[in-house]
Parts: C-alpha cells; sequence; structure tokens
C-alpha cells in the first residue's frame, strides 16, 4: 500500500519507526520521480497487453465465447442466485469452524499426561483430515453417509457438503489458533498458572485472546480461501454459482457465466484481502508505538 | 531513457507481427474426400477424440474392453470404425486420444479431427464448434427405484412434486428443466456416475438419462432400479448427437458424405440393434 510516493507527513511524528526517520527533501524528490516511472512502466506494460491480446486473429472468438455481453444479461441473475447460496454457506460454516477449530487448539495446548488421549485425538484429527483432499471428503460424506440410511440422520447434500467442509478447514484453522498459542511468550501462561489459574483458565483468559489477536490476518486468509471452496459442494448436486455458470457453459459452450461468478467472488474477496493488509498494518503501527 | 523507449516499441511491435502472423494456411477446400487430400491433424491419420473413460454401451463395451474404444464395441466404437474404413482409412489409420469436455469446447485449434462422445446438437452450441449431421437419435428416459412413488407416474405432470437429477451438459437435464419443470431445483451432477450415487443415497427420486444409457444403467449398474418411462423429446427438444469438430474444419462434409452412404447401407441401424437395443417395450408418459 505504501507507493514510493506516500506523503511522509500523513504518518506524523507518532509513528517513529515506520518509515524511519523524516527523509531529507532531496529523498523525496527521488521518490516523486519514483512513482512517474512507476506509472510510466504500467501504462507501457497494461497497453503492450492489451495490443496483443486485442490484435490477435483469435479475440473476437475469444471475446465471444468468454466476455459476451448478452450472454453475461442471460446468465448473471441464475449465477447471483447461485452465489447467494454460496454466501450463505461460508457464513454458517466459518461460524462453526471459529468455534469448533478453537476448542482443537485448545485441547492440544493442554498440558501433562492426564490430558494425553484427548491430545493424541485432536493431533489424529488434524493429521488425518488435513492429508486428505477436500473433494473426496465431500464426496464420502455427501454420498456415502447417506447411502448408509441411518435413521435420524439428516441426507441432504447441503448439510453434507457444508459438514464436510467444516471438518476440513477446523483442522487447518486449528493449526492456525495453535501457532498463535505458541507464539504467546511462556511467561504468560506461568504467570497465570501462579496466580492460581488452572490450565483452562489460563488459555481461557490469558493464552488465547493474546493468541487470537496474532493470528488474525491468517485467519482472515483463511476466510478467502473457504469463501472460494464452498463451490466445490456442487459435486453433490447442489446448485450454487459456479455450477450454475457450469451449466450454462455445457449448454451453450459460452463462458461469460464463469467470469461473472470470477467477478461476484472477488466483488467478496478483494474487499476481504484488502481489509486483511489494512488491518495488520493498523495492528503493527499499534504494537510500535506500545513498544516505544 | 529515449533509446529504451524506443526498444520497448519495436518490441512490441514484433509481438504484435508475431501474433497476427500466426494463422492456419487453410486446406484444400471443395476438394476430393480422398484420404490423402483431407486436412487432418496427422497426415494419413485419422485422429478421433472421445471421453476419459468411455462408457458402455457407447464404447468399451464388455468386462476386458472397458475404456478400450479401440475394441470397436458399443456403439460409438463399431461406427468410428464403420465411418473410417467408409472414408478409405484402415482400421490401424484411427488413433483415439481422449479429452475432458470443456477441452473440446474451448476456441483454438484442436489436436483432433473430430471428437465423439454423445454430442448434443444444439444451435446454440453450434455458434462455436461444427457438428456433423446426426448419428442417433433417441428419447429421454426416467429412472428410479420400484419402491419409491415416482414408479407409479403416468405423465409429467405427475412428476412435477418430485426430486429429479441429471449429469450436467446432457440433454436429459435440459428436459427436466424445461420440459417437465418440477417444483424443486433439478440437481445436477458432475456425469452419470454421481447421478447414480445421489440416486442410491436417496437425494433424488428419479434421475433422467438418454434412453440407451438409461437401458445399461437399469440392466447392468443398478440392477434394483428400472426405466419409469420414455420421454418424449420431440421438434427442437429431439436428442440429435453429432461428432464434433472444430469451427471452420472443412473435413466435415467428407464425414457426412461417409455417414450418408453408411446410413443408406443400412449400417447405422445395424449398429443400432447390435449396441443399442434394450429388449422390451417401455411405456412413454403422456405430456
Amino acid at each position: 500500500m505504501t507507493g514510493p510516493a506516500a506523503p511522509v507527513e500523513d504518518v506524523g511524528p507518532r509513528a517513529p519507526g515506520l518509515l524511519g526517520p523524516r527523509r531529507p527533501r532531496r529523498a523525496r524528490e527521488e521518490g516523486s520521480r519514483g512513482a512517474m516511472i512507476a506509472f510510466g512502466s504500467t501504462v507501457l506494460f497494461v497497453a503492450v497487453v492489451l495490443v496483443v491480446v486485442l490484435t490477435s486473429e483469435a479475440w473476437p472468438r475469444v471475446q465471444r465465447q468468454f466476455f459476451s455481453p448478452s450472454a453475461f444479461r442471460e446468465v448473471f441473475p441464475d449465477v447471483l442466485g447461485g452465489f447467494w447460496l454460496d454466501v450463505q454457506m461460508f457464513v454458517v460454516a466459518e461460524v462453526v469452524i471459529l468455534g469448533f477449530a478453537l476448542v482443537v487448539a485448545m485441547v492440544r495446548a493442554l498440558r501433562g499426561p492426564a490430558f494425553f488421549p484427548i491430545r493424541a485425538l485432536a493431533v489424529t484429527y488434524i493429521d488425518l483430515v488435513r492429508g486428505v483432499p477436500i473433494i473426496l471428503l465431500i464426496l464420502l460424506l455427501g454420498f456415502g453417509v447417506p447411502a448408509l440410511q441411518l435413521k435420524g440422520v439428516p441426507n441432504g447434500p447441503l448439510f453434507w457438503g457444508v459438514t464436510a467442509l467444516v471438518i476440513s478447514y477446523s483442522a487447518y484453522t486449528a493449526e492456525v489458533y495453535r501457532a498463535g498459542i505458541e507464539s504467546v511468550h511462556e511467561s504468560q501462561r506461568m504467570s497465570a498458572r501462579s496466580l492460581g489459574l488452572t490450565q483452562v483458565q489460563a488459555l481461557r483468559y490469558v493464552i488465547v485472546p493474546q493468541a487470537i489477536r496474532n493470528v488474525i490476518p491468517a485467519l482472515l486468509n483463511g476466510f478467502v480461501s473457504l469463501q472460494k471452496d464452498v463451490a466445490l459442494v456442487f459435486v453433490l448436486g447442489v446448485r450454487e454459482g459456479v455450477r450454475e455458470a457450469q451449466i450454462y457453459n455445457t449448454s451453450t459452450f459460452n463462458y461469460t457465466g464463469y467470469v461473472a461468478a470470477a467477478v461476484l467472488f472477488l466483488a467478496v474477496s478483494v474487499p476481504v484481502a484488502r481489509f486483511t493488509d489494512w488491518y495488520t498494518e493498523r495492528d503493527r503501527r499499534r504494537r510500535q508505538a506500545m513498544s516505544i | 531513457m529515449r533509446v529504451r523507449l524506443g526498444f520497448v516499441i519495436v518490441l512490441t511491435l514484433t509481438l504484435v507481427a508475431a501474433a497476427c502472423g500466426d494463422s492456419d494456411e487453410g486446406g484444400a477446400d471443395g476438394g476430393s474426400c480422398d484420404v490423402a487430400d483431407l486436412d487432418l491433424v496427422t497426415e494419413g491419420q485419422l485422429t478421433v477424440a472421445t471421453g476419459e473413460p468411455v462408457f458402455p454401451p457407447w464404447m468399451g463395451v464388455g468386462d476386458d474392453n472397458f475404456d478400450v474404444p479401440e475394441s470397436k464395441t458399443g456403439f460409438e466404437g463399431a461406427l468410428v470404425y464403420a465411418l473410417a474404413n467408409e472414408m478409405g482409412f484402415t482400421d490401424d489409420q484411427v488413433t483415439f486420444v481422449r479429452t475432458t469436455f470443456d477441452e473440446a469446447i474451448t476456441a483454438g485449434p484442436k489436436g483432433w479431427d473430430f471428437n465423439i462422445q454423445q454430442y448434443s446438437i444444439t444451435d446454440a452450441r453450434e455458434e462455436v464448434v461444427d457438428f456433423s449431421d446426426p448419428y442417433y437419435e433417441t428419447n429421454q428416459a426416467l429412472v428410479a427405484f420400484a419402491d419409491n412413488p415416482v414408479a407409479s407416474a403416468t405423465s409429467l405432470d405427475d412428476l412435477k412434486q418430485y426430486k429429479l437429477g441429471a449429469a450436467i451438459g446432457t440433454t436429459s437435464f435440459d428436459f427436466a428443466e424445461n420440459v417437465i419443470e418440477p417444483d424443486a431445483e433439478v440437481a445436477v451432477y458432475n456425469d452419470n456416475a454421481d447421478a447414480k450415487s445421489a440416486l442410491e443415497a436417496g437425494q433424488v427420486d428419479a434421475l433422467v438419462f438418454d434412453l440407451p444409457t438409461a437401458y445399461f444403467i437399469t440392466a447392468v449398474e443398478i440392477e434394483d432400479a428400472s426405466i419409469v418411462g420414455q420421454l418424449e423429446a420431440s421438434g427442437d427438444r429431439a436428442d440429435r448427437f453429432g461428432m464434433l469438430f472444430a469451427e471452420g474444419n472443412s473435413l466435415v462434409s467428407c464425414v457426412n458424405e461417409a455417414l450418408a452412404r453408411l446410413d443408406d447401407a443400412g449400417t447405422l441401424t445395424a449398429l443400432e440393434d447390435e449396441w443399442l437395443s434394450g429388449g422390451g417395450d417401455i411405456p412413454t408418459l403422456s405430456q
């Protein structure tokens, strides 16, 4: 975000160390020259790419097949309807994942021989699930479990698709939490214990709040990833956004529906990515301010 | 700085020239259909693309022949060789390559002469690729377990209340969605295998397939399931299979000529009888 031309004045005197000491006049002039070069080379690069693509003999054909305005209008309502289902699946799955993964990570962080069985269980779960391709997990749960025809167990593809995502992503997210827990200095745990807190209390009130703060960028990274992977549930017959695009593609051989789906996914994931950057930067600034 | 800019401009022009100059020379249009005169991907070879794996009853029928197009078994497998011979190729001059559905329909040059995997001919698809004349025309059929209430349906209206499913990209799906128009959304699967899994998992009441596939599935693959009825597909909705060519391929006319000769000689009908006959009469569900 901070290009070479970022105005130094914005930072103010309260954040020393961010860009180093106030830069002398000459350095600032060099910075603006750098900005011009950056701008110029970007324009040139884009121009070259456009010229090469647009003058290609096959471009009209590619445009018709991938970027057709009429096809876009035709397919967009269906893709949007399916994408809304993606968003719902994502929100439900993410909430469950954040809670469940934290429990798994805390179990893994417990110490002492008495906790060995559940610790081993958590490690086994994480190892197994992370080693299985997510698509296999979705197929296994989505087609396999309902085929058993167990009484009282739901057999809907949506339910099992989201369950598979929760199981898979919780394993990764638990590891993210664990990294956060381990990044909290050992003295925190010892201080908490010496105050008379139990292991679980120490985790709950002292370690985990600090740990989560440390790993928020990594968690947001997982958000973006899950937000796209919910589309995988389509293998179970669920008609979400990408599937609607595919249905249009296979009946007309036109790919514009995929472009429509990509636009929708980007509309969600790009703001999340920008937010992650902004949050990380703000957090870093605050910590540096605190450490003075 | 100026020198470098000049260099970039020259580079740009070179790239543009390279992009423009990369055009095909075009074949001998309107020429004869002798093997030597055909505009083939590999000279003297008929390169035929198909799916991976290939499914009976279309290609590779028999325990030892599963996924072996060269076995000349199955309706399409036998047809490819009959057609190739009719065009003047020997069996050894036929080469199979495998493609996905997507690979076959994207723009750009292809590594094969034509693609055959039960592609239904539709107007929208004709805008992007070329098809041969149809080599087969079929009805759709509804497959369900006998203990599901859908099995007692006698008309298309009866079907509206059930959860239906079909494989993506098929005329079967189009039929379920646009002709039957059920109350619940039609479930869409990657292929027939996934659709069958969903039926066995109880996630759909019935599946729509083309009739030959339905025969095969109920006879061999899901023996407890049966064909509830045929779904008459007429006019625009008739399911006609054609061989798929890259747009503008000059080979189409020669293939069509050979196909017409096979049809006149009764070879097409004979192949249908050999590979696609289902046995027994299947009731037709009224519109």
